[in-house]
Parts: structure tokens; C-alpha cells; sequence
């Protein structure tokens, strides 16, 4: 590009020493310092100007500021509560449930998307021609969608429509399916079944010590143990024997329609299933993208000599490939972890009661407390913004290309 | 004894190894378990591809005016009810922007074609440099004419004006307008004097003449003087593309909003469909990049204050949902404001989103910036650019280029995110769906609706990165 090119000019002859005020302002120290402190002033003159602003129109509102409105209480029902809330709770309880709502769509629809988004990344690869097209559309369609049409989508035109409670689809009478969403049995625990969970936890730690072992008797002996199904058995067989020790405490209450709505049972409302299967399916989208850029990296050369080993290709993708390819994938899937919490607050679209919807949007309506509502809404976005990429960061760290 | 002493030609490939039957060996029955996948993707799709072509296709109603049409004396209940997006179109298009003035929503946009089409036929043709010029200039005749037959003389002969400015202006400026061995500090105090002299006198002229068109046409005239003197000598193309950033919003302004030269004024909470969509996701990428080129070279700043700041916007934004920034200026922006001093809703929610997106922008710049080689900041020193000509001239055309795919991503966001703006109740194409959808006429057909939109992001995404790949492999070609 000719533009770009720079234009001889004849240098004009300049006093090797300026004096006085012109000298200073090419001092470009002094211009740099003289800059800043401008910027700095007109930031801190704004900010000023914005608070004191906003505290007389607070005051001419008749709004008190501070956070005393959160023990006031806030007077009205949320449709799904994972502690213990009612109308008398106060707004500090409704920031707490509407948090944990949206950490709860956050950390299914995290690991639902991490799972299929790998499948259909390796799918895109895949040899078969059909298969990787049939990953290549599902790709281009979902990710050229706005999210919030797909949430709609699901939620408007799949999920409402369904019959009512009375012609609901079932499944072996146990499970149903309708316009009130998904009922499921739900576990009912009778005293004992701390018992339960003991070995629940106790299978856990087996699992983590078994691992542990079989590693360090592969790298001294080079024998295999089957870790993967010995760890299953002990996951389904000691949480079953701490049952039977306690003499099955736990039982099962199956949902039945009496009326017009089912009793008993665990419902799973409309609104969190269309935001889980729209979250999970778009992000997905984005996440099988990061993960065919980090297969691709891979150099095949190092696919090669794994076959030349005489591994099998299942085996090449476990050991050689994907372990390679994670370090480029981290990094992007963490961002995609990132906005998939952010973009859990288009819960409020659907009513679906998470964070925004019912802090920053119902108890900013009744309080009329935007700064402080706003301030710990966003505090908290930053909060688990910060701990996912620090906890990413490690563990990329720790995955990271070992040079020495 | 028989010697042979020519070679042998080669054997034709085995049957199963060439042609359509190798074509399906090879990539799709390799192995059992590759037939078996085959198979199985084979039964997948015949399982659901026929219900759904069925549904949109096939068995659709697509002809009539009422929900009759739909229904099954006269229609086929298992299909589509297009009928339902042909009868509502316009609503879903214009909103409820008054019918009488629609054509000026129309004009806008033939506008951008005309201005802005040629910046991109430019990049899609491989014409010699003299004929593209020449038939470039067809697209803005072609849309002056067509303003000029459908909407009537003034309009048309306005459309011709604007259509026309860069080509009059880039060929009456050939030269150079200020003489290059005037002093520094003259040259910059015409460039800034002159257009401040000119907007004052055209605001003041204008002001008792039609106060309504006062502040565009005194905002247009003087950044046309900046450009005369910045832009003479330049390409026709670069008169273009800054026309584009100038003028083009000031008549769009006009234009959209009225209120003066005799048109209505149509309020912007009469806004709405697809027509506001493309405004946010237009004003939002126009405002976004630049912003966010700004935040990249404060971030990589040797001035610490200035690199404190926009490192903690950029990180602040970043770290929370647009939903909460949406909410933040809608409800705390107000609080905010003096008395008496009032924010149309729709030009908070551009703040919002531009904002949010240039820190985004930001980072995708960043990379850009910090993929040039020390070097090329050095060399732009040592020829002794000063930093915003070394920026401007040596490392962000070079930085931009590498990061076509980033950027593109980054509009590719905002255009699917400006549906969020439906949250705090700006008619955009998915409020105005509701809105049809609640027409006690045409219940329940909420698949449609949402199909239909589905299938307008997706066509509009689709073209802009396919675009952007044509413009990667473009750029990178003519290294």
C-alpha cells in the first residue's frame, strides 16, 4: 500500500534546545504525565459529579440508600426454591435463592455442553462423511441462532404447547412429561440413610485412592488394572450396601394425578428444562468448534507414531491426541464456561427465577434500590467470573507444555 | 525370447476405488463400525427429516389472509401456517412505524446499499481497477433511480445528492487542498476551525429556517468540510467509506426520526421488528470497533493511569452479563442524570450495547496488537512517526488484518445479541413476535414465529462470516 509509506519531508532545523514553555510541551515525559493527570481529573470530576447526581435524586425520590432493605420482607412466591423460602422471608433470602438458581443451570448446562460439545468436535473430524456434515450442520445452524430465540423457541413453541397434566406423555406411569414440565419420582429419606451417603462418600474416596494405586503400579510394573469398571462397581455397589445395612431407608414417591395436577413426586419446571436443553445445545456448538481447533493443532505425526505403536485409534484420541490438544482448548473453553454463567441470565425472559429475575428485576421493582440491586448482581457475575478463570488458569497451568 | 522395451501404462484403479462407489467406500462404509455410524446417521435423519420438511414444506399453508386459511375445511392443520408471517410481514419488518412513512425506513437502507455496496462489491469483484470504477457506479445510480420512480422526485434527487457526493468530491480533489509546507500547527487549526465555522454558521441558518433539520444537516455540513480537507487526494473508495461514517448517519438521522424538511417525526418508541434490530446491531458495530481500538491501545499504554482505567473497564464488562449492563443503564442511568435532562430509551440501550461490545473489541484488538513484531514499532519510530501516526499508518492496519476472524465474531455476537434489548421492552423483531403472538386472531402459532426469525439471524450471520472469510482469504492473498 503507497499510503503507507512514509513522506520524505525536509527536516526543518530545529534549536537543539527549546526553550521555556514550547520545550516543555515536547518534553514527552512531561506530556505524558500532563495527559494522565488530565484524564484522572476528568474521571474523578465525573464520577463526583455522577454521585452527587444521583444521591439528590435518590434523596428528591425519597429512596434511603444502604442495604437495610434487605431485611425487609419481600412478600411474594418463587416457583423454585433449592432452600427453604416463603412470602415472609426477607430480600436477603431471595438473593440467596435466586443465586443458587443460577448456579444450578449453570453447573448442568456446564457439564452438559463440556460432554457434547467434545462428541461433536471429534464427531466434525470423524471419517464417515455423513457423520462429520450431519456435525458440521448441527455447527453452523446453532451457532448462527441468537440465543435467546432458541431459549423462546424451546420454551414458547416446544414446551407450552404440550397437553396438560391429565393427557401427559409418561413413561412406565413413572415418569411424565406436560405442560408443567417433567415429574419425576422423588426420594423420600427415612432416618438411617446418613448411611446412605456415608458410603456414597466412601466409594468416592475409594475410587480416588484406586486410581492413585493403579497409576503408580503402571509406572513401576507397567501393569494395566481396569480402573474404569472396578471404579463403577465400587460407585454402584458400596452406596448399596450402606442401604441394605440400614435396612433401605430410602423409597421413591411416585407422582400421581389427582385433579387437575400430579401430587407427590419432583417437578422439573418448563422453564429451567428449555433453558438447560437451549444453553447446554448452543453452547455445545461453540465448545465442539474450540475442540476441533485443538484436535487440529495436534501435529498427525503424533497420530502416526501412536498407530505405529499399534494402538488402537479409540485409544490414540484417550492417550496421545486429546491430552495434546487440551492445552489449545482450555483456554477458549474456559471463556465458553464464562459466558454460558453470564448467559444464564436470559433466564428472565421465560420467568425461569434466577438471579436477575428475581433480585435485580422483582426486588428492584418493589424496592426501588437500582445501585445497591445493581451492585450486587454485577458483584456477583464478577465474583464467579474471577474464581472460573482462576480455577481454569490452574488447571492449565498444570496441564501446560512442560519444557525443560 | 519376447523383451518388452516400452513400459507397461498403468492399470486403471480397481472399480470400488474410484468413482461415486469408491467416493462411498472411502468415506462412508471404511469399516464395519464405520458402515454400522452409517447406518445409524442414515436412520437418524430419515427419521427426522421428512416430519420436518413436511411441516415447512410440504403440507405448509402459504396462501390466504385469515386463520381460516390454516384450518381444515381450507387448509392442512399439520402444516405450517405461513400465512401467519405473510399476513403480519410488514409489522415484523417495520414495527409499528407509521404505514404513511415507511418508504422512509426503505430509503435508509437503499442509502446503505448504495454508499456502502460499492465498498463491498469492490471486495468481491476482481475487475481491473478502471472498469470496476465506472460499473461501481451503477449500484448508487441505480438506487437514486429507483428512489426517484417509487418515492418521488424529492427524495430521489436527495438519494442522487448523497449517492453521488463521494464521486464528485474524490474527483474535484484530486490534489492536495492545503499546500504541503504550511506550518503544523496552521493545519490542524483549519482542520478544526474551518468545519467548527462552518457547523456554527449552517446550525445558525438553518435554526430559523427549519429548526427540526438544524443539528444533522450543521453536523453533516461541517464534517464535510473536515473531510475535504483531510480526505483531498485520496481514492474515491476511501471518500466512500468515510462518507459512509458521516454523512450517511446524519441523513439516516433525518431520515428515520423526521421532525424536520417536512417529514413527520416518528418517535423511536414507535421503532421496532427487524428494522430496529439491524439499527442496534448497525449503530452498535459502527461504535464498538472504533471504542474498542481506543481501549486495546490504552490497554498496551506506556501511561499507567490511562492503562489502570481501561484495564478495569475492560475487565469489569467482560465479567458481567449484557442483561445486567441492559438493566443498568435502563433503570441506574436515569438516576444518574440532572433533573430535566431525559434519555430516549433506545439511544440508552445503544450505550449499553456498545459499550459492552467494544470492551469486548478490545481484547480481540489486543491480540492483534500484540501479534506485530517489536520490531514494527520500533522501525515506525525510528522513521519518527509520532504514536498516532505510527498506530494509524504502520501497526493497526497490519494488527486488524490478523484479526478479521476475531472481529467478526465480535459483530457476529452483537447482531444475535441485540434480541436482548426485547428485555427492557424495546419492540425489536423477537418483542413485536410477542406482540403478533398475542393477537387473539392468531394463537398458538408460536412455531412459526419463532422459525421464521430463526431463519432471518441465521441467514444474516451466515452471509456476514461467510463475507468475512471471502475478506481473510482476500487480504491475505495480496501480501
Amino acid at each position: 500500500m503507497s499510503s503507507l509509506a512514509p513522506k520524505t519531508s525536509p527536516d526543518p532545523a530545529r534549536p537543539s534546545r527549546l526553550a521555556g514553555l514550547a520545550g516543555l510541551a515536547n518534553n514527552p515525559a512531561f506530556r505524558s504525565a500532563l495527559v494522565q493527570l488530565l484524564v484522572f481529573a476528568a474521571v474523578v470530576a465525573g464520577l463526583i459529579w455522577v454521585v452527587s447526581t444521583t444521591a439528590d435524586n435518590l434523596k428528591r425520590a425519597g429512596i434511603s440508600s444502604g442495604f437495610g432493605f434487605l431485611g425487609q420482607t419481600a412478600g411474594f412466591e418463587i416457583s423454585q426454591t433449592l432452600i427453604e423460602y416463603s412470602r415472609s422471608s426477607t430480600y436477603a433470602r431471595v438473593f440467596w435463592v435466586g443465586l443458587l438458581n443460577t448456579l444450578l443451570v449453570s453447573v448442568i448446562s456446564i457439564t452438559a455442553s463440556t460432554l457434547i460439545g467434545f462428541v461433536v468436535g471429534v464427531l466434525r473430524l470423524s471419517s464417515n462423511w455423513l457423520v462429520s456434515s450431519l456435525a458440521a450442520a448441527y455447527i453452523g445452524l446453532i451457532r448462527n441462532i441468537p440465543l435467546l430465540l432458541q431459549i423462546l423457541f424451546w420454551y414458547i413453541a416446544i414446551l407450552m404447547p404440550l397437553p396438560g397434566p391429565r393427557q401427559s406423555y409418561s413413561l412406565w406411569e413413572t415418569f411424565f412429561l406436560c405442560n408443567r414440565g417433567v415429574i419425576l419420582p422423588r426420594p423420600e429419606f427415612h432416618p438411617g440413610s446418613w448411611l446412605i451417603l456415608a458410603f456414597a462418600l466412601l466409594a468416592v474416596l475409594a475410587v480416588i485412592a484406586l486410581v492413585l494405586w493403579s497409576r503408580r503400579r503402571q509406572r513401576l510394573t507397567g501393569q494395566r488394572f481396569p480402573t474404569f469398571a472396578a471404579s463403577l462397581g465400587l460407585l454402584a455397589v458400596l452406596p448399596l450396601l450402606g442401604a441394605s445395612l440400614a435396612g433401605f431407608p430410602l423409597t421413591w414417591v411416585i407422582p400421581e394425578l389427582r385433579g387437575f395436577n400430579f401430587q407427590g413426586g419432583m417437578t422439573l419446571l418448563p422453564e429451567l428444562i428449555a433453558l438447560i436443553l437451549a444453553l447446554t445445545l448452543y453452547t455445545a456448538g461453540f465448545i465442539a468448534e474450540n475442540v476441533r481447533a485443538g484436535i487440529q493443532s495436534v501435529d498427525r505425526g503424533q497420530e502416526e507414531a501412536a498407530a505405529a505403536l499399534g494402538l488402537r485409534p479409540g485409544t490414540i484420541m484417550r492417550l496421545v491426541v486429546i491430552p495434546q490438544a487440551m492445552r489449545v482448548i482450555i483456554p477458549p473453553l474456559t471463556s465458553q464456561h464464562l459466558t454460558l454463567v453470564k448467559n444464564s441470565s436470559l433466564a428472565v425472559v421465560i420467568g425461569y427465577p434466577d438471579l436477575i429475575s428475581v433480585f435485580a428485576g422483582t426486588t428492584l421493582n418493589q424496592t426501588g434500590q437500582a445501585v445497591e440491586i445493581i451492585a450486587m448482581t454485577m458483584l456477583f457475575y464478577l465474583t464467579v467470573s474471577l474464581l472460573i478463570s482462576l480455577f481454569m488458569n490452574w488447571y492449565n497451568k498444570r496441564m501446560a507444555l512442560k519444557e525443560r | 525370447m519376447y523383451v518388452k522395451t516400452t513400459r507397461h501404462p498403468d492399470l486403471p484403479p480397481p472399480l470400488s476405488e474410484v468413482g461415486v462407489l469408491g467416493w462411498l467406500r472411502k468415506n462412508l462404509f471404511s469399516s464395519w463400525l464405520n458402515s454400522l455410524t452409517t447406518l445409524a446417521a442414515a436412520g437418524l435423519l430419515l427419521a427426522a427429516l421428512p416430519p420436518i420438511l413436511n411441516w415447512g414444506l410440504f403440507s405448509a399453508n402459504w396462501i390466504g389472509q385469515t386463520k381460516d386459511a390454516c384450518l381444515p375445511p381450507q387448509g392442512n392443520p399439520d402444516g405450517a401456517c405461513w400465512v401467519f408471517i405473510r399476513v403480519r410481514f410488514d409489522l415484523l419488518m417495520y414495527g409499528f412505524y407509521p404505514l404513511a412513512e415507511r418508504w422512509r425506513v426503505v430509503l435508509t437502507f437503499l442509502l446503505l446499499v448504495g454508499l456502502g455496496g460499492p465498498l463491498i462489491l469492490s471486495t468481491l469483484l476482481p475487475f481491473r481497477e478502471r472498469i470496476k470504477q465506472s460499473l461501481l457506479l451503477l449500484l448508487p445510480l441505480a438506487v437514486a433511480a429507483y428512489s426517484l420512480v417509487f418515492h418521488g422526485i424529492l427524495p430521489g434527487l436527495a438519494a442522487l445528492g448523497l449517492l453521488l457526493v463521494p464521486e464528485l468530491l474524490g474527483r474535484a480533489f484530486k490534489r492536495k487542498l492545503l499546500p504541503p509546507a504550511m506550518p503544523p500547527w496552521l493545519r490542524q487549526a483549519v482542520f478544526i476551525g474551518v468545519p467548527i465555522l462552518v457547523w456554527f454558521v449552517v446550525s445558525r441558518a438553518m435554526q430559523s429556517l427549519d429548526p427540526g433539520a438544524a443539528g444533522p444537516m450543521a453536523l453533516a455540513a461541517g464534517s464535510l468540510a473536515f473531510l475535504i480537507f483531510a480526505l483531498s487526494g485520496r481514492s474515491v473508495t476511501s471518500w466512500r467509506f468515510a462518507l459512509l461514517f458521516t454523512l450517511y448517519p446524519c441523513a439516516a438521522y433525518l431520515l428515520l426520526l423526521g421532525g424536520g424538511l417536512g417529514l413527520p417525526l416518528v418517535e423511536t418508541d414507535r421503532w421496532g421488528g427487524m428494522f430496529l434490530t439491524l439499527v442496534i446491531a448497525g449503530i452498535g458495530i459502527a461504535v464498538s470497533l472504533p471504542v474498542g481500538i481506543l481501549l486495546a491501545l490504552g490497554r498496551r499504554s506506556r501511561m499507567p493511569v490511562i492503562k489502570a482505567l481501561c484495564v478495569s473497564f475492560i475487565e469489569f464488562v467482560r465479567g458481567v452479563p449484557l442483561i445486567s449492563v441492559l438493566f443498568m443503564v435502563s433503570v441506574m442511568l436515569p438516576l444518574t442524570l440532572p433533573q430535566g435532562v431525559h434519555f430516549d430509551k433506545l439511544l440508552r440501550a445503544l450505550i449499553g450495547v456498545s459499550l459492552f461490545y467494544a470492551a469486548y473489541m478490545a481484547e480481540v484488538v489486543r491480540g492483534g496488537l500484540q501479534a506485530i513484531p517489536k520490531g514494527q514499532y520500533e522501525a515506525a519510530e525510528a522513521l519518527g512517526l509520532r504514536y498516532w501516526k505510527s498506530m494509524r499508518l504502520i501497526i493497526l492496519p497490519q494488527a486488524l488484518r490478523l484479526v478479521i476472524p476475531g472481529i467478526t465474531n465480535t459483530f457476529l455476537g452483537l447482531l444475535k445479541d441485540t434480541t436482548l434489548v426485547a428485555v427492557i421492552n424495546l419492540m425489536d423483531i423477537l418483542g413485536i413476535l410477542k406482540s403478533a403472538l398475542a393477537d387473539s386472531n392468531w394463537l398458538g402459532y408460536t412455531k412459526e414465529a419463532y422459525v421464521f426469525a430463526g431463519l432471518a439471524f441465521w441467514l444474516l450471520c451466515f452471509a456476514l462470516s461467510r463475507y468475512s472469510m471471502h475478506l481473510e482469504r482476500r487480504l491475505k492473498t495480496d501480501r
